[in-house]
């Protein structure tokens, strides 16, 4: 290929590719705007949101995912009290690592990590459980009994997500301190008490709430994103595949980002 | 090809002049079709005519390009959703595939309309799904998950949801796609006795030309989107139109050949 075609090419694709992008960020405004007008005004037209199909979303995404949350959360409060202290020890500052622990986990760590894993796992099985009724004409056969699929499908999963990913986030910024707090004690002879005590003193009410406000804007990122490749499958079962690994990998990379920007803003 | 609308067979549907669109393909080119009250209506056609183009449009899963479609004399194409919810009460629908919903039971996905449009209480919601299920002699299936099912009964189940509102409109999408001669000749007699016992309005989408002879009072023939022909199943045999008669013959088409445009083709010079 000449040079010339190459770079037209290349053009071509860039402009394709931001059409769809700007096509699906409108598509899932559209899609976050009906979810909660079904939510305040379904009851008016008789598709009231259904309080029991919210619950079954909190189960999967919220109460299923507590052992993994715990696991990991474990793990990433010990990593950063062994990276913490291994590197402040150069400084001879291993002492400020109770303030480092604390706050990376609440700000920054636990939200992220957490987005992740719910996107991951809760996001893939939205994505793949959409992907495959859309196929199955479910989605079609919903319509025509009469029934919202936005109210039916999306809206008890946006509500969910936004009560579970903030609560996992609040219980993942525990359980981290704590696994840091197991390998500082032991590593620099203060007591779990004396490192609790250290961590109550030095964390502040916005350190906490602002890891809660970016697990909101994750839920709603991992909600809309699966939802959008899920309705927009076409293929048999292996188009629900790519939606599926399409649905995973956008969430993560929408919500690194927005972790930046968010960071940004908060930090200035 | 319509008849005259007289007061006691007026038109339960009614498309006139419908042309659509998928992108800027044309699709359905200016159709005209009126299904009389208690009517069972085939709409048939070779593949990509436009026939189950033509029922989405009628079950109002897209918007048309121009032209209107009544249901039991409401124009779908104006009115609001929220009209439009209440229309759906009176439509039944079997999809190709049945389209049950694979996360409940059987019995769930019959009751699922009652459910949602009644403040019936449970135990007659049960009973009336119950009711649905042996009228299509599913019988004691209700708490069977659809991956359970054959084909036949993933399909007859469909049937009893789309019946359970005991809608006006019936609508069916291949219905025996996948079926045994036998089972296809099961469903095709529950279709007749549904329209004699409620007087039902049914449109069937179909290629299957025994089940047409069958049950169909008039039949529509669709080509490549625009209607060849509406009558009755006489006139439709009967019919001298070389396209119609080769639907009926299961004849193959005719691909005309260009000596120089296959060489060109093969050589890879066509641009």
């Amino acid at each position: 290929m000449t040079g010339k075609k190459v770079l037209r090419t290349f053009t071509e694709k860039l402009g394709k590719t931001t059409l769809r992008g700007v096509e699906e960020l409108g598509y899932s405004l559209a899609l976050l705007v009906e979810s909660f007008y079904w939510l305040l005004f379904g009851f008016r037209r008789s598709q009231a949101v259904k309080p029991p199909s919210i619950f079954a979303q909190m189960m999967h995404i919220g109460i299923h995912a507590l052992p993994i949350v715990t696991i990991l959360a474990f793990a990433i409060g010990m990593m950063l009290a062994i990276q913490g202290i291994a590197t402040l020890k150069t400084f001879g500052a291993e002492s400020q690592v109770v303030l480092g622990i604390a706050l990376s986990v609440t700000r920054e760590f636990s939200p992220l990590i957490i987005g992740i894993l719910v996107a991951g796992r809760s996001g893939s099985a939205l994505a793949a459980r959409i992907g495959t009724m859309q196929i199955a004409q479910e989605i079609d056969a919903l319509r025509v009994i009469g029934i919202s699929p936005v109210r039916y499908l999306v809206t008890p999963a946006m509500i969910a997500m936004l009560i579970m990913l903030p609560a996992l986030t609040f219980f993942a910024d525990i359980i981290a301190l704590l696994g840091g707090g197991i390998y500082s004690s032991l590593e620099l002879g203060m007591s779990l008490q004396a490192y609790a005590d250290r961590t109550i003193e030095v964390l502040k009410v916005e350190d906490i709430t602002q890891g809660l406000y970016k697990s909101l804007v994750f839920a709603v990122i991992i909600t809309l994103v699966s939802f959008v490749n899920g309705f927009s499958v076409t293929a048999g079962a292996e188009g629900v595949g790519k939606a599926t690994t399409r649905s995973v990998v956008l969430s993560i990379t929408y919500i690194i980002i927005a972790d930046m920007v968010f960071t940004f803003f908060l930090t200035h | 090809m319509s008849k005259q609308a007289d007061p006691q067979t007026q038109a339960a549907i009614e498309v006139e002049d419908l042309v659509t669109h998928y992108g800027t393909t044309r699709i359905l080119d200016h159709v005209h079709m009126h299904v009389n009250t208690g009517e069972i209506m085939v709409i048939m056609g070779g593949s990509g005519s436009g026939k189950s183009t033509l029922l989405r449009y009628m079950l109002g899963l897209h918007k048309a390009t121009s032209g209107s479609i009544k249901l039991l004399g409401h124009d779908i194409t104006k009115i609001n959703s929220q009209e439009m919810d209440h229309l759906r009460k009176n439509m039944g629908v079997s999809f190709q595939g049945g389209a049950l919903f694979n996360s409940m039971t059987v019995g769930e996905n019959v009751c699922l309309p009652l459910r949602e449009h009644t403040n019936l209480d449970e135990n007659t919601i049960q009973i009336m799904g119950r009711m649905k299920l042996s009228v299509v002699n599913l019988g004691g299936f209700d708490d069977l998950m659809p991956a359970q099912l054959s084909g036949g009964m993933i399909k007859r189940a469909a049937l009893a949801r789309a019946i359970v509102m005991d809608p006006k409109l019936l609508f069916f999408d291949e219905p025996s796609a996948g079926l045994d001669p036998v089972a296809a000749a099961e469903l095709d007699d529950l279709i007749l006795r549904i329209r004699k016992a409620l007087n039902t309005t049914i449109v069937v989408v179909t290629h299957d030309l025994d089940s047409t002879f069958r049950i169909a009072d008039r039949i529509t023939v669709l080509d490549k989107g625009k209607i060849l022909m509406i009558g009755t199943v006489e006139e439709v045999k009967n019919s001298d139109n070389e396209r119609i008669q080769s639907l009926l013959n299961r004849e193959a088409r005719h691909v005309e050949i260009n000596a120089d445009e296959y060489l060109k083709e093969l050589t890879g010079q066509k641009e």
